[in-house]
């Protein structure tokens, strides 16, 4: 991984930008000016808490919603004014996997139908057979057994149908897929297999992740790079293992020191917790969106926005805390 | 590393392949299962047979031509459901009236589904100032009453077949465009139609694949439902004289006419209602048993 300085990033954004238009005309800044680089075949570990836009960011790269600003790049091509028929072309490098292993299923179709749909729709093969043969054996590859291919997904668990989901994703050949969450719905036990199952296609295939989670322990384990997000904005971006050594954003700090820790001696002991509320994210105000939760908090904080600066090399963090030493 | 990632990979065909029934015959299976669905079918096919070979039982001039001295007459051998009121044979009035009330019926209910569908699926499918524009025009239609509508547009084109389909079509379309929209509404915000989006899938492939299949369910229900509602408006309509124009029979001017004669000659009424109520029925019966075939959620 150390040796990727020269390789070009597969997916890059510039300043991207999501905001929601809601009634009455108010904006909600979902994503506030996102900058992010995935290599290939590593992964990016997004997380943040309920609804700081990892998933209106992942849907945003692959332009099922439309970016209000910014830019996005795949493979140094600019894409973000692509139009529908020219995105055609990129969905078979760029892929998503749902949270909800049950929704993103059409329970019309059965599984074969569901694995081999993409295919169908860029006639990756001249025959149904053989489009149901590689379906067959995108099965064979994330360990779901032939027998349920004419089964329908309500007949199957969480862990099979999201294995369904995963073919799916497969089926075209992607170099880059977008995991929105896949595990959280899912049992713990499940959640390992699965997290195994896309460890080990990465390594098979080459695979480049943007693993969304709120989860720090999940993303801890497979994340070449942590993103923390927090109101639409990146505020802390570096390795997984730096991260968790040298965290310095303080939210970053929080999120950490909420991760449950199965050590008897803290117990009675107060712990960081974050207090306070999220803000809103309509209409927000310059300053740090963090600001109103922070310990560190100081007047300028809360009218200026922290610029994301490389404090140390390939660590960025956006903090005036951090940033003034 | 070998690069299999971008394409496709090699496939052996002799290795394995899918034992899959038809859709049809996969929902025929469905079907068969409940009794119900199979009793409504039988019946409608018994209906439908003997409305169409209706010439084999019994000619035309049974339905048309006044036997005076047979006024009334209880039901009997030769008159198997009696005489009305006029003379005529009650059973080849009900065969010959239900092959234009049926037709029609059913007709209507066709023309009403497909332009309510197609209206409330552009609504729902495209939103914005479409949308508004379809659902207000349709709140101003809605606000004249359904009755008074249909009455107006037989009146001024006139009473025969082709009206009566305009008119009842008008008096239903307009609850298809709200099912269709709230369907197509909440369907596409499914994760499964941002999938086959994120797959490449254009706007029609997902309205043909995803939101009507899923929607066909409801969809079929409803027009069952108006079917029977359908010929029971027809016979409303009928009844205040504004249906098919005399002597030809139709089944809401049968029971108009059994009114005068309720006490002393009921058949002239209960067969007639019967005749309805067993269409109303066999129809819904063969609606419900589709919707249920029609989902895997109900495969036993
Ligand atoms: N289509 C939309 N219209 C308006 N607001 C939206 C829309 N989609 C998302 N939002 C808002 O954008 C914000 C970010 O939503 P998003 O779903 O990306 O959060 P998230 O981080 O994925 O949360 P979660 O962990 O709950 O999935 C939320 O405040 C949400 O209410
Ligand atoms: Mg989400």
């Amino acid at each position: 991984m150390s040796e990727r300085t020269n390789a070009q990033p597969l997916v890059k954004t510039v300043d991207l930008k999501k905001l929601f238009k809601l009634k009455g005309g108010a904006l909600l800044h979902a994503v506030d000016g996102v900058n992010l680089e995935i290599y290939p075949a590593e992964t990016l570990g997004v997380v943040g808490e309920s609804g700081c836009g990892k998933s209106t960011l992942g849907r945003t790269i692959l332009k099922l919603i439309e970016p209000t600003d910014g830019k996005i790049y795949f493979e140094g091509e600019d894409i973000t004014k692509y139009s529908v028929r020219q995105m055609r072309h990129k969905r078979r490098d760029m892929q998503i996997i749902f949270q909800d292993p049950y929704a993103c299923l059409d329970a019309r179709m059965s599984v074969v139908d569901i694995i081999a749909e993409y295919m169908f729709i860029h006639h990756v093969y001249k025959s149904r057979a053989e489009t149901y043969n590689r379906a067959a054996q995108l099965m064979d590859q994330v360990g779901l057994a032939r027998r349920y291919a004419n089964a329908y997904p309500h007949e199957l668990d969480g862990g099979r149908r999201q294995r369904i989901g995963i073919a799916r994703a497969l089926s075209l050949g992607p170099k880059m897929i977008v995991c929105d969450e896949p595990v959280s719905a899912l049992d713990v036990s499940i959640q390992a297999q699965i997290l195994n199952l896309l460890m080990d296609l990465q390594d098979e295939l080459g695979l480049a992740y943007m693993f969304v989670t709120h989860d720090l322990s999940v993303v801890k384990h497979i994340s070449n790079n942590i993103m923390v997000m927090y109101l639409g904005r990146c505020v802390e971006l570096c390795s997984a293992d730096e991260l968790f050594a040298n965290p310095l954003h303080p939210y970053t700090d929080a999120l950490l020191a909420a991760i449950p820790k199965p050590d008897i001696s803290l117990r009675g002991k107060e712990q960081k917790l974050i207090r306070g509320e999220v803000t809103s994210p309509i209409n927000v105000k310059p300053g740090c969106r963090f600001a109103s939760r922070c310990p560190f908090c100081t007047e300028k904080c809360t009218n200026t926005d922290p610029e994301f600066v490389e404090v140390t090399p390939g660590h960025f963090v956006s903090c005036f805390k951090v940033n003034n030493k | 590393m070998e690069n299999t990632t971008n394409t496709a990979a090699a496939v052996d065909n002799s290795e394995f392949s899918f034992k899959r029934a038809s859709q049809a015959k996969e929902i025929w299976r469905r079907f068969r299962k409940s009794k119900g669905a199979l009793i409504g079918l039988i019946l409608l096919l018994i209906i439908v047979g003997v409305l169409l070979f209706a010439p084999l039982f019994i000619s035309y001039d049974a339905a048309i031509e006044s036997d005076f001295a047979n006024v009334l007459a209880k039901p009997s051998k030769e008159h198997i459901f009696g005489m009305d009121g006029y003379g005529h044979d009650i059973f080849a009035r009900i065969i010959y009236g239900g092959r234009t009330s049926l037709t029609i019926a059913l007709i209507a209910t066709v023309t009403s589904c497909l332009f309510g569908s197609a209206l409330g699926a552009i609504a729902g499918y495209f939103g914005g100032w479409v949308d508004s524009l379809i659902m207000r025009s349709l709140d101003i239609f809605m606000s004249v009453p359904d009755i008074l509508f249909t009455m107006a547009v037989v009146v001024a084109l006139g009473a025969n077949a082709v009206n009566l389909i305009i008119a009842l079509t008008l008096a239903y379309f307009s609850n298809y465009v709200r099912l269709v929209r709230s369907q197509v509404l909440t369907l596409s915000e499914q994760d499964y139609v941002e999938a086959a989006r994120a797959g490449g899938s254009g706007n029609a492939r997902i309205i043909l694949k995803h939101i009507i299949p899923n929607a066909i369910g409801v969809i079929i229900v409803n027009v069952t439902l108006n079917v029977a509602k359908i010929i029971i408006y027809e016979s409303t309509l009928s009844f205040l004289n504004l249906g098919m124009p005399p002597p030809q029979p139709e089944w809401g001017m049968m029971l108009s006419e059994a009114r005068e004669f309720m006490r002393p000659a009921p058949h002239l009424l209960i067969f007639p209602a019967a005749a309805i109520v067993l269409c109303a029925c066999s129809v819904n019966l063969v609606g419900d048993g589709l919707r249920d075939a029609l989902d895997p959620h109900l495969k036993s």
